[in-house]
């Protein structure tokens, strides 16, 4: 019988260098970190993210609470293992502008809105969405994430883009508690892209900070279907601060 | 300056009606929900996941589950409710966050925005900016009138748009502005200044309304 549970490091074991990835959490709140810090023992390079930011780098600031390490996407910027990163906001971790300056990583902003839906299309069959986001703005006139110009469609007079789905080799996600069969959810704020990136790439990777029986709790908590969860990584503990 | 600020956030905490649902932007718009008065209740929503936020956290009632769009950890009401980014932004994009309060680098006398991007300077993005000002009914800017004496509120942006036509009204320490289909009303002008003042730090052409009262401290 199936069986999903392992630890972080085989979870992560198909992520080859050049993959493109999507990482739940914003500003790292809702991070998998455990699955960050596999990728990070692994070396994998060359990266592609797609995540709402940058996460935190070591020591900054979360409000008030300074992290001692880094945490969510900054581990992978620490280590100069992204190439391309496809996110709604970049000012935050200082990683991000020091790699665009040395020229060693580019980016591609997208609203945050649109993020979600790109994502939620890919996992959900769309063949892209309309939004009114972006008209008249250069979301209009720039390039997407994959080069393409953006189509405007209008409806009943009014401006829409149309934003294509956006699909990654490995979809990496924290919730705060799931079964064995990755039946899961994600407390309160930790939520954010964690619900829309399950099955919006070819392997789902869940690291939950808690895992339990299946039938242990009332299938009526659960956001996500487990179905669509390839692999679910031990080890994830609650954030200190 | 911070006195300024206040009296900006105190004039807008009057937009607000009963029951309403709103967003407010990080910095000076953050602080409209101080001046709200006890005895109506605003939603504010935190777009980064949930309706219902309140105070910052402190040590005794930190929940790391718990942040705002600023990253930092705060606090919420009883009457909560947490949603993924997909939610989130359907509320906005639906139109049902009423109105939404942010900062301004410039705004046009069409009431187009610019508030994400100075070209050439530090990659920051737009994070939800684009989503909430083409999605909520009603645009309202918080800002100084000017940045340190150079107009703000122009003819045209300058900078790369946040959305375009989206600003409904402009609250600074001079006055209270409403941008109408034939440009900027100045419907309430603080005593602390003349018409020709405001006029002066604004380089678009403003109108006055016949009705127009002095903005009020209290």
């Amino acid at each position: 019988m199936i069986n999903k549970v392992m630890t972080a490091d085989e979870a992560v074991a198909g992520v080859k260098d050049g993959m493109t990835i999507m990482v739940g959490g914003f500003l790292a709140t809702g991070s998998p970190e455990v699955l960050m810090d596999a990728l990070v023992r692994k070396g994998v390079k060359h990266l592609t993210v797609i995540a709402n930011d940058g996460g935190l780098d070591a020591g900054q600031p979360a409000g008030e609470f300074g992290g001692k390490t880094a945490r969510g996407v900054g581990k992978l910027l620490e280590h100069h293992m992204v190439d391309h990163i496809i996110a709604s906001h970049l000012g935050v971790n200082p990683k991000l502008n020091e790699q665009f300056a040395e020229g060693t990583l580019r980016y591609t902003l997208v609203p945050q809105g649109t993020l979600a839906e790109k994502i939620r299309a890919a996992a959900y069959g769309l063949g892209g969405v309309l939004t009114p986001t972006g008209v008249g703005t250069p979301m209009e006139t720039e390039l997407d994430e994959l080069g393409r110009e953006k189509k405007v469609v209008e409806i009943n007079g009014k401006k829409y883009l149309l934003e294509m789905p956006l699909h990654a080799d490995y979809a990496l996600i924290r919730p705060s508690v799931a079964d064995k069969f990755g039946n899961y959810y994600c407390k309160k704020a930790t939520k954010n892209f964690n619900y829309v990136m399950a099955g919006a790439a070819d392997k789902t990777i869940i690291a939950p900070e808690k895992i339990v029986e299946i039938g242990e709790i009332d299938p009526d908590m659960f956001a996500v279907a487990g179905v669509l969860v390839d692999a679910i990584a031990e080890g994830e503990k609650p954030w200190q601060i | 300056m911070a006195d300024l600020k206040v009296r900006i956030a105190k004039r807008c905490a009057k937009e607000f009606k009963d029951g309403e649902f709103a967003n407010l932007g990080i910095g000076l718009p953050t602080m409209v929900a101080d001046y709200i008065p006890e005895d109506i209740m605003v939603t504010f929503h935190s777009e980064n996941g949930f309706a219902g936020i309140d105070a910052m956290a402190d040590e005794s009632n930190l929940d790391v589950d718990i942040i705002n769009s600023g990253g930092s950890y705060v606090t919420t009401v009883d009457r909560v409710k947490y949603f993924d980014t997909a939610e989130s932004f359907g509320l906005v994009r639906g139109g049902h966050v009423r109105a939404t309060v942010l900062g301004a680098m410039e705004v046009a006398e069409n009431g187009d925005l610019a508030n994400w991007i100075v070209p050439g300077k530090k990659v920051a993005g737009m994070g939800g900016a684009m989503d909430l000002c083409t999605g909520c009914p009603e645009v309202i800017i918080v800002m100084l009138h000017t940045n340190k004496g150079k107009p703000k509120i122009l003819k045209k942006c300058s900078l790369p748009l946040t959305a375009e036509k989206c600003v409904s009204k402009i609250i600074t320490e001079m006055g209270v502005m409403e941008v109408r289909e034939d440009g900027i009303w100045v419907v309430e002008l603080h005593p602390d200044y003349t018409k020709e003042d405001i006029q002066a730090a604004t380089e678009c052409e403003l109108h006055f309304d016949p009705n127009m009262k002095a903005m009020e401290e209290e």
